[in-house]
């Protein structure tokens, strides 16, 4: 195990230490996309097997990675089409300034102006960046249906606090984001949260089986008072799929674990969740949550079955420009 | 026009924030000239104390008396930071004064230590405080305008702070002790000062003050092992352009940077507005390089 300090470079080079000095079969982890990012040379290089949990922005697909957290079409995607059905047209895209928001809200403008949807404003934030007070102003004034939230981390606590503050309600400004669960819930206090939208895979309180028996041994190992959210449940996930390649293939070599992988089922927590040899990303089911007062999210729309995973978004005819720039 | 007030009024509001967060920097940099990177973790340690003294009430007086935690916290927030100042001080600050770059590293060790020491007991991810009842929702003015109880609260916040302080320095004892000290310390040794004794002292109340700060921001931003870096760099910014060791010039460096950064962010967006900023400041400080208020003495430093 090692620890990446959130710091890029760090991740690269405890990458390859993990790679080439410990020889491990395969690593679990990454955070930010620019973790990732960072990572994906090396793995590449030295053909290392990366299980990657949290959900991202698409437009990538390594040949040394597995991504089992929510591509593109698997959260923003359908989530941008809920708000329109919802009757939500002008959006105003509020994110941090790094990889992850820039480009999720390229895919949503593009995805808007074929649908009939409109931009009314995007503005990014530094990360860290604890004041909103002028972004909110600016969210009056521009007066939209739907603030579609990508800021990342701390800033969410400052941003959410302080429209509370400024007398927005969730009743008065919808919100999505797709950065908040239950653990960041948490850190941020339901109280200011209650109401707002999210979207994810998983929540805590997803009813299957598997989630029940996931959620009482998590809070019999880490106390009553944890919760799980969709990254763990992605991260948990991961695990599993790796052990059953591993098995189907008699082998810890990479290359026969990639290949007995594709097409491996598992009823995770979050449902039936396959991986698609394709691009080495899962079937997910998508599913929209509002926050309820006790920190918990309640769902209020799920995609039915699990979603056949397109990190470049090959199927939609609006986002054929998109994949070109990368 | 009720945007230009709300504007306006938000730039007020960061210029207070910005103020109380470099009012403690502005004695243990400005005065002592300690150039202070683990002011950052005292702002955190103040945090979390107000998060200590939140679950505590929680726990023992549950119901009405809850909203009673503030005023408690800001007092034990103060506490711990000055306490921890305090041993700061005594245990490493001491060895370093008339070293400034050895003092920079050595306290960026300490914040660095500090914030992992956080992080071990409370965890990484951020911690919830509940902003007591009173101060949820705000002034109502005018159609369009609402002015928020907190913002407010830590505009009156950072007025006491500021009217104490002055008092402190100015006016008690100790205070002339301490500008005695940091004027000329050999005269002030001479006279019979315990120089020592004032060193622990300043340190501590400028640990004190970030720690105060520290309590007020669990109002408005997150709480968690890092934020103490969100906050440093705009500290060190405001005493540097206030110029090091007048209180007016903190305040005023507050100001100028506060409402011109809020302007700047409406017009522009926030990163750039950040660097408009930023610009602004390396031309003033081109055209007056000790800042808006420089100390005039008789020592060639």
């Amino acid at each position: 195990m090692e620890d990446g300090a959130s710091d890029w470079p760090t991740f690269a080079e405890k990458a390859r230490k993990l790679l080439s000095e410990d020889k491990v079969a395969t690593v679990f982890g990454g955070w930010t996309s620019a973790s990732r990012k960072a990572m994906l040379p090396v793995f590449e290089e030295l053909n290392g097997l990366l299980w990657y949990p949290v959900q991202y922005e698409g437009l990538e697909s390594s040949p040394n990675i597995f991504y089992t957290g929510a591509t593109t079409n698997q959260q923003i995607v359908p989530s941008v089409d809920y708000l329109l059905e919802q009757g939500k047209k002008k959006f105003f895209l509020l994110g941090s300034d790094y990889v992850f928001p820039r480009t999720a809200n390229k895919i949503i403008k593009a995805q808007l102006a074929a649908k009939g949807g409109e931009t009314v404003a995007e503005e990014y934030t530094p990360l860290g960046h604890t004041d909103y007070t002028t972004i909110i102003a600016k969210i009056k004034e521009a007066k939209p249906d739907v603030v579609y939230n990508t800021l990342n981390g701390d800033s969410n606590v400052a941003f959410f606090k302080q429209l509370k503050d400024a007398n927005i309600a969730a009743s008065d400004l919808t919100t999505l984001s797709v950065s908040i669960a239950e653990e960041e819930v948490k850190g941020i206090g339901p109280d200011f949260l209650a109401g707002h939208l999210v979207a994810w895979n998983y929540y805590q309180t997803t009813d299957t089986p598997e989630n029940k028996t996931f959620v009482e041994n998590f809070k019999a190992k880490y106390g009553a008072d944890s919760v799980t959210s969709d990254p763990m449940e992605a991260g948990y996930t991961a695990v599993y799929l790796w052990a059953a390649a591993v098995e189907k293939a008699g082998s810890f070599d990479v290359d026969k674990v990639k290949e007995a992988a594709k097409g491996i089922e598992w009823n995770a927590p979050e449902g039936k969740v396959t991986i698609d040899g394709d691009n080495q990303h899962i079937y997910k089911t998508v599913r929209i949550g509002e926050i309820q007062p006790d920190g918990m999210i309640k769902e209020l729309w799920n995609s039915g079955s699990p979603v056949k995973p397109d990190p470049y978004l090959k199927g939609y005819d609006w986002a054929k420009d998109l994949s070109a720039g990368s | 026009m009720a945007m230009w007030i709300t504007q306006l009024f938000n730039g007020l509001s960061v210029s207070s924030i910005l103020l109380l967060i470099a009012l403690g920097l502005s004695v243990t940099f400005g005065l002592m000239g300690v150039i202070n990177m683990a002011h950052g973790e005292f702002i955190m340690i103040g945090s979390y104390a107000a998060y200590l003294t939140q679950n505590a009430f929680k726990e023992l007086l549950p119901g009405r008396m809850f909203d009673a935690y503030f005023p408690v916290a800001l007092a034990a927030s103060f506490l711990v930071a000055f306490a921890i100042g305090y041993l700061l001080e005594l245990l490493l600050i001491r060895h370093l004064y008339g070293r400034p770059l050895d003092s920079l590293l050595a306290t960026w060790g300490v914040g660095l230590v500090l914030q992992q020491i956080a992080r071990s007991i409370f965890g990484a991810p951020n911690v919830a405080v509940n902003s007591p009842s009173w101060l949820n929702g705000g002034l109502h003015v005018m159609d369009g305008i609402d002015l928020p109880y907190k913002r407010l609260f830590i505009l009156a916040l950072v007025a006491v702070c500021l009217a104490a302080m002055y008092l402190y320095i100015n006016r008690s004892h100790s205070g002339r002790r301490m500008r005695a000290v940091m004027q000329n310390r050999e005269m002030a040794a001479c006279l019979g000062i315990s120089t020592r004794r004032v060193d622990g002292m300043t340190f501590a109340i400028g640990s004190g003050i970030a720690g105060i700060a520290g309590c007020a921001l669990t109002l408005i931003g997150p709480i968690g092992p890092n934020i103490g870096t969100y906050y440093i760099v705009d500290a060190f910014m405001v005493v540097v352009l206030g110029g090091v060791g007048k209180l007016i010039g903190t305040v005023l460096g507050a100001l100028g940077i506060g409402v011109f950064n809020t302007m700047f962010e409406w017009w522009s967006t926030a990163s750039l507005g950040k660097v408009f900023v930023f610009l602004c400041i390396v031309a003033f400080l081109q055209w007056k390089p000790k800042g808006l208020f420089a100390v005039r003495t008789r020592q060639l430093d």
